[in-house]
């Protein structure tokens, strides 16, 4: 206990020195520092923090110390995280190297592969995308078509991915190919690591309902890749395909849960409070202390009912999961099918509450907040479709949980 | 709070279940809602029950008890509530113990605490008025006369109130409600049974001139809202954890019967319309898990959230237990709505748990209220 207590005192002074007072204050969605050999930093202090962050390793603070990471235990990264947010820390880094493929090349990855690859997601040089669906393969992911073909020293790749997130600022893609043209479909398929910076690679956003074009199509016209970025083995790509996919549904997961667990904050002392009804209350009214609409107000309850229920559910999964020392609980099934229906949901009532102030596309009648509603309202809709749409999800929880037959 | 289970509470679970595995499956539910028998539970069940220690484990082990907790016992109802197990542990063991636990002088505690516990006691709590649970407002009076107090008005779902020995009765006494024990048979009684859809028991019970001293009175005169209040949310936190276990056994029964039953050529469990219903029912069970958890776990921790933790519970029990009875009976087609087979009295149990100190609807409210809308 007493080294944790050191570990804290170090790590408080260390934070006290290393953060810049800018990065102390709320940020909004575009003051996201994602890396990468294209970043372009709004404040210099956002360089400075995701420098000094990444070369402490405390960008991933529990992945290894020899490949970057900040070899933090639970309970010293619990502290760490604490320590963050009791100065109110922005994230120095975030990535989908650090969510998704860190995590798979730690589990998947040679020693080769890991000394060249995680050392650059810690640091935020390298940003990577995330190249699986194609136009014809969504659900049914294993269908993809785009080809790998052996030319000895090197990988040819034809083809094209959809839904590639940020593939127009991203240096190198971790995408999923067709290497085994004959094989059964699942075992056909090879994860492999893909440069960007090519000719045979080029990138097309596309614009989503919401306006907004987070996501590209991605196309590989005689791409190439060295054998050595091959992960996990020939054909064995789908393996590391679904674990992948687990660490992306719990991130996705927890993106809604984020937003939702402000409906139901339990500070010690603080009076609980729920931030749909107060906000429903500044757009229709109270009588005598209730929200003056008893159908939203209904909405309202089951909606942060369920929030905190579900919040409590992620916690009782990592209890247990710490207890036992075994992988996911059953619960964490849930995490992605519940998560994301839920923050649609929280969308959906917060348009009802707000009615045409909600729907406004542009313009300075709006209030800013309100058109970003909007916008992330129609954002919400690809959550339950990203990442595995929650009829896949249920079907997960279907075969893999209750064993019901196929 | 915490969301796993202690040694201990594990302990107690698995006992439980053994029990409700081998003396108290649904079968001797069945045997005993056949035999008719009015009482609705078997004495030499109970006595075995009470010799686990199980009737004393919200009472300090001063009065003869274990002091194990809320979570404790609502474990153990959890495992009960599978086996639809039927006994008045709630009534005299959850509600009407912690009332005089609670409230209760030092006699009043030397003498029914210490009969709960060694199970040589049964009570029951004349709380309800009306069709619908309102704790507040009460119309049954309580008149000061002298020394005495006369009660009058009309209770009704008292739960076990067809046989419990003594009775706690709430009641209006001007200023504020006041709790009073009165032997069944005392005069101005009058117990009349009302035989519910689950095969429980409970009754409507009027007062007429019921003349009591104040020795009788459990707690302050006019001073027991606040109580009745505290021991209404332990109650609603342990019997959320029985309608868990029901949920539990209901789902897992319809589970195996997915995988059993064959139509088409396959078994109705491939196909997606029943799959992914059932993967709902499942992901609903999961945070029902966590809101039982969470509330029994608050009253022994210490919470200042215990009475919002114990509504989440019981609305979100009782919506989830409302919709896999259905969904049961339904994925069962046409034996699932025979009395043979046992998964309508899962049905049953449903709905009449889910009136016992609040349905869905007042507990939303309630949740709403304390949050602040």
């Amino acid at each position: 206990m007493s080294d944790l207590n050191s570990f804290r005192n170090e790590t408080r002074d260390w934070l006290e020195a290393n953060c810049p007072e800018s990065m102390r204050t709320p940020m909004s969605q575009g003051d996201v520092v994602w890396g990468g050999r294209k970043v372009e930093f709004k404040d210099p202090d956002q360089k400075v923090w995701m420098d000094r962050m990444g070369e402490r390793g405390w960008t991933c603070p529990t992945w290894p110390k020899e490949y970057g990471g900040g070899g933090l235990n639970f309970e010293e990264n619990k502290v760490l995280q604490e320590e963050l947010m009791r100065i109110k820390a922005r994230p120095a880094l975030n990535s989908f190297g650090i969510w998704m493929l860190g995590p798979a090349l730690l589990e998947y990855g040679t020693e080769e592969q890991k000394l060249k690859h995680i050392p650059k997601i810690v640091k935020g040089e390298i940003r990577w995308c995330q190249g699986y669906s194609e136009p014809g393969s969504g659900s049914d992911l294993a269908s993809l078509k785009t080809k790998a073909e052996d030319q000895g020293e090197q990988y040819l790749i034809n083809g094209q991915k959809v839904w590639t997130s940020y593939a127009d600022e991203c240096d190198m893609i971790f995408t999923l190919v067709r290497t085994g043209p004959l094989e059964p479909k699942h075992e056909g398929i090879s994860f492999l690591l893909i440069d960007m910076d090519q000719e045979g690679v080029t990138t097309k956003p596309i614009k989503l309902i919401s306006g907004k074009s987070p996501f590209c199509e991605t196309f590989f016209d005689n791409a190439t890749a060295p054998k050595e970025n091959l992960v996990g083995g020939l054909n064995k790509g789908w393996s590391v395909a679904k674990r992948l996919l687990q660490f992306e549904r719990n991130m996705i997961a927890g993106m809604g849960f984020g937003s939702a667990s402000s409906g139901s904050s339990k500070k010690s002392d603080a009076k609980p409070t729920s931030g749909l009804a107060t906000m429903a209350k500044r757009y229709v009214g109270e009588k005598e202390d209730k929200l003056d609409d008893s159908g939203l107000r209904n909405k309202i309850i089951d909606h942060d009912m369920n929030s905190q229920a579900f919040a409590l559910t992620l916690r009782r999964a990592a209890e247990e999961s710490k207890k036992s020392n075994q992988g996911p609980s059953a619960a964490s099934s849930i995490f992605k099918y519940y998560g994301t229906e839920n923050n649609k949901l929280r969308y959906e009532i917060m348009l009802e509450a707000m009615g045409t102030k909600a729907l406004g596309w542009d313009g300075a009648e709006f209030g800013p907040e309100e058109l970003a509603i909007t916008r992330e309202w129609l954002r919400t809709k690809a959550n339950s479709i990203e990442g595995g749409t929650s009829e896949v999800q249920l079907n997960v929880i279907s075969k893999r949980v209750l064993e019901l037959p196929q | 709070m915490s969301l796993v289970l202690n040694e201990e509470q594990s302990y107690l679970k698995d006992t439980a279940r053994d029990f409700a595995k081998n003396k108290t499956p649904v079968s001797h539910f069945r045997g005993v809602r056949d035999s008719e028998n009015p009482e609705c539970f078997d004495r030499e069940i109970w006595k075995e029950m009470a010799n686990l220690g199980w009737s004393g484990i919200l009472i300090p082990e001063e009065y003869g008890g274990s002091d194990f907790g809320v979570a404790g016992i609502g474990v153990i109802f959890e495992e009960l509530g599978r086996t639809l197990t039927p006994s008045p542990m709630f009534s005299t063991a959850v509600v009407c113990a912690s009332l005089i636990k609670e409230a209760g002088n030092e006699d009043q505690k030397k003498e029914y605490l210490t009969k709960i516990a060694s199970g040589d006691v049964t009570l029951a709590f004349a709380l309800e008025e009306s069709s619908r649970h309102s704790p507040t407002n009460l119309e049954t009076v309580a008149k000061k006369d002298g020394d005495s107090y006369i009660v009058n008005g009309e209770k009704t779902f008292v739960l076990d109130g067809g046989f419990a020995d003594f009775l706690i009765i709430a009641a209006d006494s001007g200023k504020g409600t006041s709790l009073f024990i009165a032997n069944k048979d005392t005069k101005g009684i009058d117990i009349k049974a009302t035989p519910m859809v689950d095969s429980r028991n409970s009754a409507n019970i009027t007062f007429n001139d019921l003349k009591l001293s104040s020795s009788d009175l459990i707690g302050e005169e006019n001073g027991s809202d606040q109580i009745i209040e505290e021991v209404l949310d332990i109650s609603r936190s342990v019997i959320s954890a029985e309608m868990f276990g029901g949920i539990q056994e209901a789902f897992d029964v319809t589970l195996n019967y997915l995988k059993e039953r064959d139509q088409f050529g396959s078994k109705i469990g491939s196909f997606q319309a029943l799959q992914h219903r059932a993967a709902i029912m499942f992901s609903e069970i999961e945070l029902c898990k966590s809101c039982v958890l969470e509330s029994l776990t608050s009253f022994d921790e210490g919470s200042n959230d215990i009475p919002r933790l114990a509504s989440l519970a019981k609305a979100k029990i009782g919506e989830v237990f409302h919709l896999v009875s259905n969904e049961a009976v339904q994925m069962h087609g046409g034996i699932g709505v025979t009395d043979e087979y046992d998964i309508g009295f899962y049905l049953k149990r449903a709905r009449v748990a889910e009136q016992i100190f609040g349905n869905v609807q007042f507990h939303k409210d309630r949740y709403a209220e304390l949050t602040g809308y």
